[in-house]
């Protein structure tokens, strides 16, 4: 300390100042510099230097960085100008991420919602040209629910076994290399593409098994497909139930498997729900797996298990692929139909989630 | 809860049979093989995918004429054989890379603004709403992609000719700006974003309350805070979030299928029409492959499988690797 030199100690003791109680913009002045660069980016526009909403709304974007950046450089100094140019720039961010979410939900809605009546809701594409207007997805929704309501059969079981495996049994079991293995692909599997998945149904149990295309085979590929949320999510709502409560249950010499089906999964269940109902909702937009494990049909066809049957992406691929008018207008309208189903699954998940949520403290 | 109701019955065999040890009762092992079973269900269905596409890929491996690396066409019905997987190597890794430069910076943009600058309570509905964006199916940002973005991408593409023209991936000989590479780069950097955002949101809100405020009390502006505190602990997490994010770009199928006009070609101009990917390919030749097609399908599907997997491994690894930084409040 004794070292510094008083020059230094004044230019330190002035900077500390200048932190402290330094020169900052005024309050307004993000404002001004915002309400500025409008209006200068307007009237380049007027004066046709610039066209188009989006040209100028850029203009002034960066006439607003420029200026901000700018004014505070030379009144707080560089490191005040470069915060306020990453917090803009940060806002920018979100504001480019927010603006597609707006524009295809937008979207949807106009280009959806002329199609929707009674009759597009209760009629199959059965003997509806594609250039014709009319016909419905009735045969779609049924599909879609049917499948995604096995793979949720088949899905969500396992899924929840496999959490109680890796939360209650593994800590203790003799080989942690098992629970860890089974931990990590988990993860891995979150990440293989639908797609594949669906090639993997097709090779295992159309081409080997030699079972039929069918909506059971879309259904297989589906479950495969949630498995990995289901896990994930059960495994955390596993975790956050008290150690106290199992201890409490095991100390009444309840056996294990009695205190986890009635202690522990009643406890966690709203979270489960929770998980199992987000993950339906993941899958039920998959179009991919669908494509090469079903057949396109345009009747109406209640068994998953025999034939041909429709589902909602496929009827929103076969409509925009065929390409009229009339067809493209029905997909948009069967675009629609799928967000407003994922979206009421997604809401739901919401409010079980609250009301259990309460339940957990 | 419900299980006093079975205390009565039980509680002195039980207590005792447990003290001796030897407690094996009939439930427990067979609830615990279950969910045993379950779990090795899992890593089966895994092995199994790689083995029945492996084995349902040979066919096409032995008749095909061509090197099936080097190759850009796809004739596989034809006699002979000729196909590769070049070109859908290329149209995969530009159409990720395009998406990766854009996703990622706003990416964790979003990710800081939700967690470090907007207002609290702001932040939950933000974050719900990017995770909406994630709810959308693949299918409808395809159609989005070909009705909504292609006519604004017009403007941006000629601008791109005219003043960045000398760059080969920005110029466009053909003057058509629709169904191009770019455009589903474009369009998957959307679709990926809800992954890189949530992800790194999650590191973000991880980074030890302590470290933000020494950081802050030594007089730093937000910005040196987040650049001290924040991203050196963030950063594992953020690779591997970009990671994830690449994966589920190397993959997508639907939306790219409807974007690109397929065309198995290597062609440099990003803003021209054409291009195609592993998945895109699959999807669009599937139903009118032959056994041979259906075969060589099934290969590019390995290939691209094979790629995804070592992604996310490395992605998974680089998180668990750092484990011992989460969670350490």
């Amino acid at each position: 300390m004794a070292t510094v030199g008083s020059g230094e100690f004044e230019r330190s003791t002035s900077l500390l100042q200048d932190a402290l109680a330094g020169r900052r913009l005024p309050r307004w002045g993000v404002g001004a510099v915002g309400l500025t660069s409008l209006l200068a980016a307007y009237l380049l526009n007027v004066l046709t230097v610039v066209d188009g909403v989006a040209g100028t709304f850029l203009v002034a974007v960066l006439l607003f960085v420029i200026g901000q950046t700018g004014w505070s450089f030379t009144v707080e100094g560089r490191r005040h100008a470069v915060d306020r140019l990453a917090t803009t720039t940060v806002y920018a961010a979100f504001l480019i991420a927010v603006t597609p979410l707006v524009a295809v939900l937008g979207t949807v809605l106009v280009k959806g919602f002329p199609v929707f009546s009674a009759q597009f809701f209760t009629t199959s594409m059965r003997n509806v040209s594609p250039r014709s207007e009319g016909g419905g997805l009735y045969h779609a929704l049924i599909g879609t629910l049917e499948q995604v309501g096995l793979a949720a059969l088949i899905g969500v079981p396992i899924g929840v076994l496999a959490a109680v495996y890796l939360v209650e049994y593994a800590p203790e079991a003799k080989s942690r290399r098992l629970s860890s293995a089974i931990s990590f692909f988990v993860d891995v599997m979150t990440g293989v593409p639908s797609v594949v998945i669906g090639l993997f149904i097709y090779t295992a149990f159309i081409l080997t098994l030699g079972l039929p295309r069918s909506g059971f085979a879309a259904s297989l590929a589906l479950a495969i497909l949630m498995l990995p949320v289901i896990v994930r999510s059960t495994e955390e709502m596993l975790r956050l139930v008290p150690r106290d409560l199992r201890e409490s249950s095991l100390a009444l010499g309840i056996p294990r498997w009695k205190t986890i089906l009635k202690v522990v999964l009643p406890t966690a269940l709203g979270g489960i729900i929770t998980g199992a109902m987000l993950s339906i909702a993941r899958v039920a937009g998959e179009t991919a797996p669908l494509l090469l494990t079903t057949f396109l049909s345009q009747s109406i066809n209640s068994n998953p298990f025999k034939g041909p049957q429709a589902a909602l992406p496929t009827f929103i691929w076969d409509q925009f692929t065929s390409g009229t008018d009339a067809s493209r207008a029905r997909a948009w309208g069967g675009a629609l139909t799928l967000i407003v189903l994922i979206m009421i699954l997604y809401a739901g998940a919401k409010v079980i989630a609250r009301l259990t949520g309460a339940k957990k403290s | 809860m419900s299980s006093t109701r079975e205390l009565p019955a039980t509680p002195a065999p039980t207590a005792s049979s447990g003290i001796k040890g030897k407690s094996v009762r009939r439930g427990d092992t067979v609830f615990r093989g279950l969910s045993r079973i379950a779990g090795i269900a899992i890593l089966l269905t895994m092995s199994l995918i790689a083995l029945f596409l492996v084995w349902r890929s040979i066919p096409s491996f032995t008749v095909n004429t061509a090197n099936f690396f080097t190759t850009s066409e796809w004739f596989p019905d034809q006699t002979p054989p000729v196909f590769g997987i070049a070109a859908l190597a290329f149209g995969t890794l530009m159409t990720s890379i395009i998406a990766m430069i854009l996703a990622v910076p706003v990416g964790i943009g979003v990710a800081l603004f939700i967690s470090h600058y907007a207002h609290r309570r702001m932040s939950a509905i933000l974050a719900f709403s990017t995770d909406l964006l994630a709810a959308v199916p693949s299918i409808i940002f395809g159609m989005w992609g070909l009705e909504f973005l292609t006519p604004h991408m017009q403007g941006l593409g000629q601008w791109l000719n005219d003043y960045l023209g000398f760059i080969p991936i920005f110029r466009n000989d053909l003057g058509q700006y629709s169904k191009s590479i770019f455009i589903a780069g474009v369009v998957l950097a959307i679709m990926i974003l809800p992954t890189i955002s949530a992800l790194s949101r999650e590191v973000f809100t991880q980074v030890p309350r302590g470290n933000i405020e020494a950081s802050l009390a030594l007089g730093a502006t937000r910005w040196e805070m987040v650049r001290q505190a924040i991203f050196p602990f963030a950063k594992p997490g953020m690779i591997s979030a970009a990671m994830l994010g690449l994966g589920r770009a190397l993959g997508e199928t639907i939306a790219v299928a409807l974007i690109l006009s397929a065309s198995n070609s290597i062609n440099w101009h990003f803003t021209e029409p054409g291009g195609n990917t592993f998945a895109a390919n699959i999807a669009l030749r599937w139903n009118e492959a032959g056994s041979t097609g259906l075969s060589a399908l099934i290969a590019s599907g390995l290939v691209l499988f094979i790629i995804t997997l070592v992604v996310n491994v490395v992605a998974r690894g680089i998180i668990s690797r750092h484990a011992e930084f989460r969670g350490g409040n």
